[in-house]
């Protein structure tokens, strides 16, 4: 037995340095890579949790008609029915969780109008659009249009 | 005991071949269960988009809401608007813009009456995606519900995806010094909310679709309309669906 050992030490040598490294190899690749990668691909599955917990801005209509009934109906009457209250109001999920932390702004017809109904050639030809300098003479669009139903005397 | 060098590099070799198959073993056992989302079940949806660009009319509403809701830096676009004008025949040479990606919407340029339509565009979260594919670390990836989607914990920021799309939907954002792009709102879709820009959007010239969902109108839509994906010849399997595209649209 001696004798063999002694013939196979330059061997078992390399033998447990390779087990060393083999079991090293697998201890860090342990430590590094979290248990569940892979679960359901070749990626980290926290990685969804980490996404789905960023803030939501927008609040979405069902929100806002859950308590502005009454705008929500004038607007269903209107030209603007399909349009979400946050595509003019901006993002308003704060307002909708805590009505006070956040008062939000009247739009600035003058602006807000004219960034859908402004005329330009790449617009859709059922779109109406108007130049916005040669419709109004000046006048703010909500002295004749009101924004949640357009027409006028709506 | 007498050992030839056969032998003993056989049973070196099992030994090795053992360990490791121990070790992965071991890994399967302690591997443990991932926190279930509440109220949301991965496997019951496959997310998509329709987008009509004979709808849209450039006002820029889903560049800023889509900036608002994902803190997208100033000057980078997980969405944008691109203008198309086609002068008569000559489709293979369209002239593109996209000022700001429209984020302020699109002063006038042309007055010959040619053809002149927006088409916005964005992730197309292809099936196949050449990004997930590129990745060399596994921070993109495609979810069991089809959005495709960047761990910014594991990207290294090599850029390498950001070259691989093919439609150019990816960045490299300065403030994370990792890979983004659009992440189909992962955040509000998996919360029976619709993307912002679609919440923002004043003529539904896009509209959020589950294909998995039975009762989702996009099926009658799919099969009453004339859709195209973007570079169909790439073989992405993009589902974001254009109805009624010019063929001049890159």
């Amino acid at each position: 037995m001696k004798d063999f050992l002694r013939s196979i030490e330059h061997l078992l040598r390399v033998v447990l340095l390779l087990a060393l490294g083999v079991i090293g190899f697998l201890v860090v690749r342990r430590m590094v890579i979290p248990a569940e990668f892979g679960k359901y691909g070749h990626f980290r599955p926290a990685a969804l949790d980490e996404i789905r917990a960023h803030p939501v801005k927008f609040a979405g209509r069902q929100a806002c008609e859950a308590c502005h009934s009454d705008q929500a109906d004038v607007k269903s009457k209107g030209k603007h029915a399909n349009l979400g209250c946050e595509a003019c109001h901006g993002a308003l999920a704060r307002h909708a969780e805590d009505p006070g932390s956040l008062v939000p702004k009247l739009p600035d017809t003058a602006v807000l109008c004219a960034r859908c109904h402004e005329a330009n050639q790449a617009k859709p030809k059922s779109f109406p659009q108007v130049k916005t300098a040669e419709h109004s003479s000046g006048l703010a669009c909500n002295t004749c249009h009101k924004p949640h139903d357009p027409r006028i005397g709506g | 005991m007498e050992m030839t060098r056969r032998e003993m590099l056989v049973k070196s070799g099992k030994f090795i071949l053992l360990t490791s198959a121990a070790a992965a073993a071991w890994d399967y056992v302690l591997a443990g269960k991932a926190e279930a989302a509440p109220n949301y079940d991965m496997t019951k949806h496959w997310w998509a988009m329709v987008i009509d660009p004979e709808k849209c009319i450039g006002c820029g509403n889903c560049v800023r809401a889509c900036e608002t809701e994902n803190d997208v830096p100033e000057g980078y676009f997980r969405t944008w608007i691109e203008r198309y004008h086609v002068d008569d025949w000559d489709m293979e040479h369209p002239q593109v813009d996209s000022p700001n990606g429209g984020h302020d919407g699109f002063p006038e340029k042309y007055h010959d009456g040619g053809k002149t339509f927006f088409v916005p565009k964005m992730c197309n979260h292809c099936a196949d995606s050449p990004c997930t594919q590129v990745c060399p670390v596994g921070a993109t990836f495609i979810t069991p519900d089809g959005v495709v989607l960047i761990d910014p914990k594991y990207c290294l920021g090599c850029r390498y995806c950001i070259q691989a799309c093919p439609y150019g939907c990816r960045f490299f954002n300065p403030k994370t010094n990792t890979a983004d792009k659009c992440t189909l709102c992962y955040h509000r879709i998996t919360q029976g909310l619709t993307t912002a820009c679609c919440e923002a959007c004043p003529t539904q010239a896009r509209v959020l679709a589950d294909l998995k969902n039975p009762k989702d109108p996009i099926h009658a839509f799919l099969r009453t309309h004339s859709v195209q994906v973007l570079k169909p010849q790439m073989a992405t399997h993009a589902k974001v669906f254009y109805k009624n595209l010019d063929g001049s649209v890159r």
